[in-house]
């Protein structure tokens, strides 16, 4: 079905919001395109952490293949907080799981640093929707948050530091002895949150964490991210489904099109540094933002009828 | 009090039973049914002495000998296999093939090739109950969640460390399941092997019993067999609440929910 979409105008609409400087160089043969990244890299901007270039990625099934992700790039600053979001089914977890290196991309690449991602990076860690299955429960709390410190071989006081000052910043100083499963869904996330925090990453992706919270632990988390990434100073890529979500925690909003994906549209979120709940969400630009968020979603799930 | 309680559940069955048995031997005598009090004095003259240490402390070791090994085998086995893919798919035919042979079939020809000794029975013990938990350990190590395993991998999480805090915990539940399974056929299987070309021993005791008619021994030969069973289960039961003392947790809160 989807795998028989044609070769319509998604790509140009794909490119009708952005610089010119961005765009991959869709001309490059696939042969000469690792020596022309390189060249590139050189004299890219020292201010970028995460580079993702032409990222194509191809489900082979036997019931044929599926393009989820068409033709991907952009650029992060570092320290910048930036949410990626997007129609359901726009591949947002299959980015994501090619930026971690955790699959690889059919076509194009990642750069890390500058440094091609092959593997899973270690100055990265990332977030999943599914916090009940990603902290292990044979493991109290602090075991959880020290094991990827651990497996790093720091001494014990230092992972003790690390994971105490991890915890006090999720604001669950006096729960490290409990198992996971004796704590709330937000909580668990929370814990999922430290032991990404702990880790110091540079980088920290977030692949739909509060997606299965309710809304009030929704927003203590939006709060809590905020806050950990202004202490730490760590790149944040969100990725969301939620517009408002999104408006409300980015710097920037990446708008993703419907599968097969490509950016749609690099939004600038010029509200104030300093958010709040009940008064960012009630400002004027706010409303505008998320409605224009909306708008674009709505018209990449039209384009997505219209391709299929 | 609540010792009490839980006594009275754990002895209120057996009692019971003893009674009904008591009350049958009253009414009736049959030759195959012997009162309980001439059973309790056949079972201390037979057991409490060199037979003791002659047949039930050899048949225990080489049992526990088996299970330890069906264990080792089954668990780093199974860790293995289960964790390469094409090992797996290569093996789980030969597998299934071999685990469907009844072991007792093979006691004249392991007798042929290893002798009739220890070994030989140890071998019998083995290849009945390694089967649950290698198959068991195959299963939990495939069924390691993805989205812990992906996880794991972000973190860098792999080799030898993966398999300590990720693979061996997770396949934990399946793995006890599995052993729990061999402990009731290694005890079968300990009685079998012992009940060819045999000279001492539990089994072989207990046939010698049959044959010359000692029916209160015979009958308190097989309740030394369950005694063992219970022991074992007991002592399984012991370790499994601490190893997975998580799992147990964990499973109370899903079934809360």
């Amino acid at each position: 079905m989807q795998a028989e979409t044609g070769s319509s105008a998604v790509g140009g609409h794909g490119g009708a919001d952005r610089p010119a400087t961005d765009r991959p160089a869709t001309d490059r043969s696939a042969a000469g395109a690792e020596g022309a990244a390189k060249d590139r890299d050189k004299d890219r901007d020292k201010d970028v952490l995460l580079s993702v270039r032409g990222l194509q990625k191809i489900y082979s099934s036997e019931h044929g293949d599926v393009e989820a992700v068409r033709n991907l790039t952009f650029d992060l600053r570092r320290g910048e907080l930036a949410c990626l979001v997007g129609p359901s089914g726009s591949g947002k977890t299959t980015l994501l799981k090619c930026i971690s290196g955790l699959m690889a991309p059919t076509s194009g690449e990642v750069l890390l640093g500058g440094r091609r991602v092959t593997g899973p990076p270690k100055d990265m860690a990332v977030v999943f929707q599914e916090y009940g299955r990603s902290l292990f429960p044979w493991m109290t709390v602090r075991e959880n948050v020290e094991l990827p410190l651990k497996n790093a071989k720091l001494p014990r006081n230092e992972r003790k530091r690390l994971a105490d000052e991890a915890l006090a910043a999720v604001d669950l100083p006096h729960a490290d002895k409990k198992y996971p499963w004796q704590l709330s869904g937000g909580m668990q996330q929370r814990v999922a949150i430290a032991r990404a925090v702990a880790y110091q990453p540079k980088i920290l992706l977030m692949d739909e964490p509060f997606a299965a919270v309710d809304a009030q632990t929704r927003a203590d988390l939006e709060d809590l991210i905020r806050d950990v990434w202004h202490r730490m100073g760590v790149t944040v890529l969100f990725v969301t489904h939620d517009i408002d979500e999104s408006v409300y925690l980015g710097e920037r909003v990446i708008i993703l099109s419907s599968s097969p994906t490509v950016v749609q549209e690099d939004l600038r979120i010029d509200l104030p540094d300093e958010r709040d709940q009940l008064t960012t969400r009630g400002l004027p630009r706010f409303t505008e933002l998320r409605g224009h968020v909306y708008e674009e979603i709505q018209r990449a799930k039209r384009e997505a009828g219209t391709r299929v | 009090m609540r010792l009490v309680k839980n006594l009275g559940y754990a002895l209120g069955l057996p009692v019971l039973l003893i009674l009904l048995w008591w009350g049958y031997t009253l009414v009736s005598s049959n030759f195959y049914v012997p009162e309980p009090g001439e059973f309790v004095t056949t079972f201390a003259d037979v057991w409490f002495g060199e037979r003791f240490f002659d047949d039930v402390l050899p048949s225990i070791g080489r049992l526990l000998a088996g299970l330890v090994l069906s264990i080792l085998l089954g668990v780093v086995a199974g860790l293995v296999i289960g964790s390469v893919r094409w090992l797996r798919s290569l093996l789980e035919p030969v597998l299934e093939f071999f685990r469907a042979i009844p072991p007792p079939v093979l006691v004249p020809v392991l007798m042929l090739l290893i002798g009739v000794n220890d070994q030989m029975k140890v071998v019998v013990i083995v290849l009945g109950s390694v089967w649950p938990v290698l198959l068991n350990t195959i299963e939990g190590v495939r069924s390691v969640d993805p989205v812990m395993t992906e996880t794991a991998r972000s973190y860098g999480i792999d080799g030898w460390s993966r398999f300590v805090h990720l693979v061996i915990p997770a396949a934990g539940p399946q793995m006890m399941a599995g052993i729990r399974q061999a402990l009731s056929i290694g005890l079968i299987l300990m009685v079998i092997s012992e009940m060819f070309a045999s000279s001492s021993g539990l089994g072989f005791t207990i046939v010698q019993f049959q044959r010359s008619f000692a029916i209160p021994e015979m009958w308190s030969g097989i309740a030394v067999l369950g005694l063992i069973g219970v022991v074992l289960s007991f002592v399984f039961q012991r370790v499994e609440r601490k190893v997975l003392a998580w799992y147990r947790g964990l499973k109370e809160v899903e079934n809360a929910g």
